[in-house]
C-alpha cells in the first residue's frame, strides 16, 4: 500500500476509536475539556509513532532472526512501557513546558490499547519500518481528530439539558456512536476512488 | 469470603460499573461465540495473574511491581493466544489482535494492583473468578443485544449436525444491521450504562425511603 493509502486508512477508514474501539478508555475519560483532549491527542501521536517504529525494530531485527516470535506480546508491552517512561523522562529534561502539558497523560498511555494495537497491526500487515512509523503516526492523528471533535461536542453538551440517567458517560457513548455513523462514509471504496 | 466472588458479578461489574476493559468488550461483541471465547480468555488470564501476584506479593520489590505484573500477565496472554491458535483457529481469527490485547486490558492489571497484591490466595482466586465471570456476563449481554437485533441470529459453538447458529424467525429476515456495526456497539453501550445508572438511582431512592421510614 502507498504511504498516502496508509495515512487515509488509519486516519479515516479504520479510525482506531470509531471503527476499531482501540483507545476507548482515554477517549471517554479525557474528552471532557478541549485542552486536555488536545494534550492527550498529541501525547498519543508521539508515543504511537515511536512505539510502532521501536516494536518494528525489535521484532524484525531480534525476534525474527532468533525465531522467538511467540514472545511478541511480552516484548511489545515491555517496549511500550519502557518507551513511555523514557519519553516522559526526556520531555521532562528538555522541555518542562511540554512536560507540564503532556506529563499527566503519559503514564495513562501505557495501558492504552491503541498503542499496543498499532504495534500488533503493523506486524500483522507486514509493514516496512517506514510504513510502520507512518501507520503509527496517522493512527495517532486519527485519535487526535476523534477526541478533538468529541471534546468540542461534550463542551456544548455540558450546557444542554440531558435526562439524568444519561448524564456523563452514557451520553458520551451515544455521541461517539453518532460520530461512528458519520465515519461510515469513509470506506474502502473511497480509497479506491481517491487513489485509482 | 463469598462476597469477594459475588461483588464482581453485579455490584462492581467490570464493564458496567467500574467501566474497565471496554475496548475488547465493544470490539468482539458482534457474535455471542466471540464474547464467550473472549470471556474465557480473560477469566484464564485474570485467574493466573491473580494467583501469581498473590503468591509472589512478598517477593516482588515495591518499585518494580507494575513491570513484574505486566510480565506475569503477558505470559498468561501468550499461553491463551497460542492455545487458541492451536485448538480454536476460527475463534482466534475472529478475535484477531484482541486476544493479544488482553495484556493491556485494565481489569487485569487493576485487580493485580488493587486486590491480589494485598490479599490471600483464596480471596484472590475468588476475586478473579467473580470479576472474570462478571466481565463475561457483561460481554454476553452486549453481544446478545447486538447479534439478535443486528443479525437476527445467536451464534454458539457448532456441535454435530447443529451448525451452532440459532436463527430468530422474523428478525433474521429484517435485521437492523447498523447495530452490528461500530455505531451500534457504542450506542448499545451508552443505553446500557444509562439503564444501569437509572437502576442505581432507583435503588438509592428506595434505600433512602426505607431509612426515613425506619427513622420514624
Amino acid at each position: 500500500m502507498t504511504y498516502i493509502g496508509i495515512i487515509i486508512t488509519f486516519v479515516f477508514i479504520s479510525n482506531f476509536i470509531l471503527t476499531q474501539f482501540l483507545g476507548l478508555c482515554p477517549f471517554i475519560g479525557v474528552s471532557r475539556k478541549m485542552d486536555s483532549a488536545v494534550g492527550m491527542g498529541f501525547a498519543v501521536i508521539f508515543v504511537m509513532s515511536m512505539a510502532a517504529l521501536a516494536t518494528w525494530v525489535i521484532y524484525h531485527l531480534i525476534l525474527v532472526p532468533l525465531s522467538l516470535e511467540f514472545l511478541q506480546t511480552m516484548t511489545f508491552i515491555l517496549i511500550i512501557a519502557t518507551l513511555v517512561q523514557f519519553v516522559e523522562m526526556v520531555i521532562q529534561k528538555i522541555s518542562p513546558p511540554l512536560y507540564k502539558a503532556l506529563g499527566i497523560y503519559l503514564p495513562l498511555i501505557t495501558t492504552n490499547c491503541a498503542v499496543m494495537g498499532i504495534a500488533l497491526i503493523a506486524v500483522r500487515s507486514n509493514y516496512s519500518a517506514l510504513e510502520s512509523f507512518i501507520a503509527g503516526f496517522s493512527a495517532g492523528v486519527g485519535f487526535l481528530l476523534a477526541i478533538l471533535v468529541m471534546s468540542s461536542i461534550r463542551e456544548k453538551l455540558d450546557t444542554e439539558w440531558v435526562p439524568k440517567p444519561f448524564r456523563g458517560i452514557p451520553i458520551a457513548f451515544i455521541t461517539a456512536g453518532l460520530m461512528a455513523l458519520a465515519f461510515m462514509a469513509f470506506d474502502k471504496a473511497l480509497l479506491k476512488n481517491l487513489l485509482g | 469470603m463469598l462476597h469477594e466472588f459475588t461483588k464482581g458479578l453485579l455490584k462492581e461489574n467490570p464493564i458496567f460499573i467500574i467501566m474497565l476493559g471496554l475496548c475488547p468488550a465493544l470490539a468482539v461483541s458482534t457474535q455471542v461465540v466471540n464474547a464467550l471465547g473472549m470471556g474465557a480468555g480473560v477469566i484464564f488470564v485474570l485467574l493466573g495473574s491473580n494467583i501469581f501476584v498473590s503468591l509472589l506479593k512478598d517477593f516482588i520489590p515495591e518499585k518494580i511491581r507494575i513491570p513484574s505484573y505486566i510480565v506475569i500477565i503477558a505470559s498468561f496472554v501468550t499461553i491463551v493466544d497460542l492455545v487458541m491458535q492451536a485448538y480454536a483457529p476460527s475463534l482466534s481469527r475472529n478475535l484477531g489482535v484482541f486476544v493479544q490485547l488482553i495484556v493491556v486490558n485494565c481489569i487485569i492489571l487493576g485487580r493485580a494492583e488493587a486486590f491480589a497484591n494485598k490479599r490471600s490466595l483464596a480471596e484472590s482466586i475468588l476475586d478473579a473468578l467473580g470479576m472474570g465471570i462478571g466481565f463475561t456476563l457483561g460481554l454476553l449481554l452486549i453481544s446478545l443485544i447486538r447479534e439478535v437485533l443486528g443479525a437476527g441470529t445467536i451464534t454458539l459453538f457448532a456441535v454435530g449436525s447443529f451448525d451452532g447458529v440459532i436463527r430468530i424467525p422474523w428478525l433474521s429476515s429484517f435485521p437492523a444491521r447498523v447495530i452490528g456495526l461500530a455505531t451500534g456497539a457504542l450506542m448499545v453501550m451508552g443505553y446500557l450504562k444509562a439503564l444501569f445508572n437509572w437502576l442505581e438511582t432507583k435503588k438509592e431512592q428506595s434505600r433512602q425511603r426505607d431509612a426515613v421510614r425506619s427513622g420514624l
